[in-house]
């Protein structure tokens, strides 16, 4: 089979800060993956070509790349599964990380955030004498998330990265809810005022990209909303995310839709001179989005009517608890 | 030029070598790892099926798995030290349940086993069929909680050695390029096994032997290096693993009459005999035309969708990607495959090596728990036990002893090997073309079935492509992250290794674990109950010695499953 590998390459020694683009043809077999075919070239055509790999079976994390433009590990991507009808395969390094050289980023920013959620057990009094008594159940829907290779592909593609380096994004999230998860560990109270935190857990904007490539099945994603869920649930209110979550239910069991305006007094605290008094910025950051929606005739009215069948949104609400 | 001094600076850090510096740094010592993968990325990943422990408190005893070790090893396991990891397999696995291990439960929340081979008892714990990574991972959260040094992506060119002691190493640093010396009172190897010397392997692309080969270049010995486990159940094309807990969930290994055909070779304990009899098995029905191209069929179909997707789902999903296969619907085709060293570098119970200052663990060490062959799920046992004994011991011993002062010149001699592989890049060869070679020599003439020919004609070629390395150049000049010069590197650690695996086997006359000699079928306890010693004295050709085998309760019997 043919197959043109077009590969992003940098590097800064011969080619100076500029990346560049280079092709390969290739004869490769039918069962060959992206890592195959790259290790071809690197061991048959061009020594110089930078990558990492180790187990070639999906799971060490290593190989993590940009495949036509899509995070996800060369090593368990085949050729037949990705070739363009033009016969190639687009690949780039991750993305969201420095690149050092070719396809090799590199990884300290993702470790760094991962240090920062205390990724280790943690409990408290002495340990027992023997293994901690832990449900069976409980330890099952932990292998998930202990499955985290610790790719960097949902890292690579994450949205919200791409545009503000600080969140601690899906990896280091997924790694948290590990050890919330987990019966035997005992910080949950320090874990979930850590990710409550700017750049924590409402960061995410739920694009799904990090489920969507994930080669484990983690679902970075999923694991965030519960641990929102987990933080409203232990009392935690005092975030913009929570107040929005909260802010949000209220009005609907209020008035059967949503009122935006509400929605933004109420995420910001603005009826509360300290909370908005934090919020400033974000508030006047509001402002131009007002603006727009006002020329065109999108702004929320100011006073909110309810919805006629808003009686049974509130039994819905009843229902539920809520 | 940056000085790097510490007490202990471990070489590798999968599981033997992350053992090894949580217990260095908990006796107090301050101690740095040196790795050429990020931990993670260590080849301990890929252990599947799990960990063997007979946990007293729940009645099993520790005895019977070490009978059971010392019987899998066909008797050539030094059973002081089979005796030791035994003993101590239970507090390690609930040492390391405590750092978080989510290890599988049984319905009171205790911890659950399942059955491996060579053993009547289910005495193996596992997290699903993700072990290895698991076990992994939960020692990086404890190296990310304690926080020792770690040189990450460094690799070690050669051991510094100074009035017959081992007083550090020098490095070349990936990212840079650039060779460092690292200072120590003592160096621990823990840099895994030799799967790369064959091809195709269960292992992982780092798996290169550089340890042994370290080991070697400095005159200590390797002993038993014939003794190549070959599993049973590997994937056809790029040997990747399907771990042995499928047959311990009850899985099937059938012919291409749809016949389990264990039941002529080991009636009792059929699919689930030691490795060494079932890979022998497969061969022979392959070999007398009832296989499938080349493959037998592991069976998983009546285990049901279920089971497969929670306790199977990683080679469910490694069958799905490298064969085409799903295994709830249709058997897998597999064959043996290289995959275990059971030799080494001939170790103390407390991984203290022939050379001062020099310490092994895991993988790259043979204390000899695994004799002639080894039980599955004794390896992640074996790696965290010795792995803390070495590190304690190694710990100690810097503490009573002064750094030798080592001259920062000594980094000259690899700068100078570095700048011969420059020098010599008019030289078409390549690392992969001789790589390759070797492993199609080795899988040829040194795998499940050897005779006097075979294993010549392997040892012949490796002499030839030891000769072509020496010509060998590297094609790129470029200092950030050239794998090119890596591994020119890794294939001298590899090729100096598979001599020594050759050069063991054609010394034992006799057939024993994993060694079958078709032209010496017997085994002979009257001669070779005896280790062999593979040893490079400065000569062209390796030397061979014998050491005698330990031996406190069990004599050796005929081995039946
Ligand atoms: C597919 C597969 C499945 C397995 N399943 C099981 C199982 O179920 N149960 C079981 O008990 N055993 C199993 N084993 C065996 C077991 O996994 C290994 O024997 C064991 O993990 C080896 O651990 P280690 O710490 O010795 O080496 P590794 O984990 O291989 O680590 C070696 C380390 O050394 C470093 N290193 C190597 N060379 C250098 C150098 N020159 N410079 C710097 N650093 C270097 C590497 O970076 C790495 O960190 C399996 C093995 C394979 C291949
Ligand atoms: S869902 Fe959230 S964490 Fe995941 S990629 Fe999108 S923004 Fe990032
Ligand atoms: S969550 Fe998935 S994509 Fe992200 S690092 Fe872990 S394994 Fe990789
Ligand atoms: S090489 Fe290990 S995940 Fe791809």
């Amino acid at each position: 089979m043919k197959v043109k590998l077009d590969v992003g390459r940098f590097n800064p020694e011969s080619e100076g800060d500029k990346s560049f683009r280079q092709e390969f043809d290739l004869e490769v077999e039918e069962y060959y993956t992206v890592l195959d075919a790259l290790m071809q070239v690197r061991d048959y055509e061009d020594p110089s070509l930078a990558m990492r790999c180790s187990c070639r079976a999906s799971i060490c994390g290593s190989c993590a790349m940009k495949i036509n433009g899509t995070s996800g590990l060369g090593c368990n991507t085949k050729i037949v599964d990705v070739i363009k009808k033009d016969g190639t395969v687009k690949v780039d390094p991750a993305g969201n990380l420095p690149v050092v050289k070719d396809l090799v980023v590199d990884m300290e920013p993702f470790w760094s955030k991962v240090r920062e959620i205390k990724p280790f057990l943690q409990t408290k009094g002495p340990e027992p004498q023997d293994e901690y008594i832990a449900p069976q159940q409980a330890m099952l829907d932990l292998v998930k998330p202990v499955g985290c290779i610790m790719c960097g592909a949902c890292v690579s593609d994450c949205t919200v990265l791409e545009v503000d380096s600080n969140f601690i994004g899906p990896a280091a999230l997924a790694k948290a809810s590990r050890f919330i998860d987990d019966p035997r560990d005992e910080m949950n109270a320090e874990r979930f005022a850590q990710l409550n935190q700017y750049t924590g857990v409402w960061d995410c904007t739920r694009c799904m990209a990090c489920v969507e490539v994930c080669p484990k099945g983690v679902a970075p994603m999923d694991r965030i909303m519960t641990i929102r869920d987990q933080i409203i649930n232990a009392g935690i209110k005092n975030t913009n995310g929570a107040r929005h979550a909260e802010g949000f239910a209220s009005i609907v069991k209020r008035y059967g839709t949503l009122d935006e305006t509400q929605l933004v007094i109420k995420t910001f605290g603005v009826l509360n001179p300290i909370v908005a008094l934090k919020n400033i910025k974000a508030l006047f950051g509001l402002l131009p989005v007002a603006y727009r929606a006002l020329r065109k005739n999108k702004l929320p009215p100011v006073f909110h009517h309810k919805i006629a069948g808003v009686s049974y949104i509130k039994n819905i609400f009843k229902k539920l608890g809520a | 030029m940056a000085v790097y001094q510490h007490d202990v600076l471990v070489v590798g850090a999968g599981l033997a070598g992350m053992r090894a510096t949580l217990a260095a740094q908990e006796a107090g010592a301050d101690v740095a790892m040196i790795t050429k993968v990020h931990p993670v990325r260590s080849h301990s990943n890929a252990a599947q099926g799990g960990i063997n422990a007979a946990l007293e408190s729940r009645g099993d005893n520790w005895d019977d798995h070490a009978y059971n070790t010392v019987k899998g090893s066909d008797y050539l396991g030094d059973q002081d030290a089979i005796e030791i990891m035994c003993q101590e397999a239970g507090p390690a696995v609930v040492e390391l349940e405590h750092m978080g291990v989510v290890f599988n439960r049984d319905e009171n929340g205790r911890l659950g086993t399942r059955h491996f081979g060579g053993q009547e008892v289910a005495r193996t714990f596992f997290v699903a069929d993700i072990t290895g990574q698991a076990l992994l991972h939960a020692l990086y959260e404890q190296i990310m909680k304690y926080n020792p040094r770690v040189y990450e992506e460094w690799f070690v060119t050669s051991l510094v050695i100074e009035d017959g002691k081992c007083c550090g190493v020098v490095a070349l640093e990936l990212m840079t390029g650039q060779i460092h010396l690292i200072k120590a009172k003592a160096v621990i190897l823990a840099t895994g096994g030799t799967g790369r010397c064959f091809e195709p392997s269960t292992n992982g692309l780092v798996v290169t032997a550089d340890g042994q080969g370290l080991a070697y270049q400095v005159g200590v010995p390797l002993m038993d290096m014939e003794m190549v486990q070959y599993h049973p159940t590997t994937l056809k094309g790029n040997g990747v693993l399907m771990t042995e807990g499928a047959r311990g969930e009850g899985g099937y290994l059938l012919n291409s009459e749809g016949e389990r055909f264990m039941k002529t070779y080991a009636p009792n304990m059929m699919e689930l005999a030691s490795r060494d009899v079932v890979s022998r098995s497969e061969q022979t029905e392959i070999n007398e035309g009832r296989g499938i191209d080349g493959c037998v069929l592991l069976d998983l179909r009546h285990l049901g969708r279920e089971l497969i997707e929670t306790k199977l789902a990683y080679i469910n999903e490694v069958a799905m990607d490298f064969a085409n296969v799903n295994l709830a619907e249709e058997p897998c085709p597999i064959r043996p495959g290289n995959h275990y060293e059971m030799g080494g570098i001939k170790t103390d119970v407390h991984g203290v090596t022939s050379m001062p200052g020099l310490y092994a663990a895991g993988e790259c060490a043979n204390v000899s728990v695994h004799g002639g062959n080894r039980l599955g799920a004794n390896s992640l046992l074996d790696t965290v036990v010795f792995g803390k004994r070495a590190g304690i011991h190694a710990a100690d011993y810097s503490r009573q002893i002064e750094q030798i002062n080592v001259p920062d010149s000594i980094v000259s001699l690899d700068e100078g090997r570095i700048k011969s592989f420059f020098d010599k890049k008019d030289n078409t060869d390549t690392p992969a073309t001789i790589r390759l070679a070797m492993g199609q020599a080795m899988n040829e003439g040194v795998a499940v079935f050897r005779d006097e020919a075979g294993m010549q004609a392997a040892y012949k070629t490796i002499l030839e492509l030891k000769d072509r390395y020496k010509r060998l150049g590297v094609h790129d000049s470029g200092k950030i992250f050239n794998t090119n010069l890596l591994f020119a590197f890794e294939l001298g650690f590899m090729l100096d290794t598979a001599e020594t695996i050759c050069v063991s086997a054609l010394a034992r006359k006799e057939s024993r674990g994993a060694h079958y000699r078709t032209d010496m079928p017997d085994r002979d306890d009257e001669n070779w109950m005896k280790h062999i010693l593979v040893q490079n004295t400065g000569e062209d050709l390796p030397t061979v010695d014998f050491s005698p085998v330990t031996v406190t309760r069990w004599e050796p019997q005929i081995r039946s499953y």
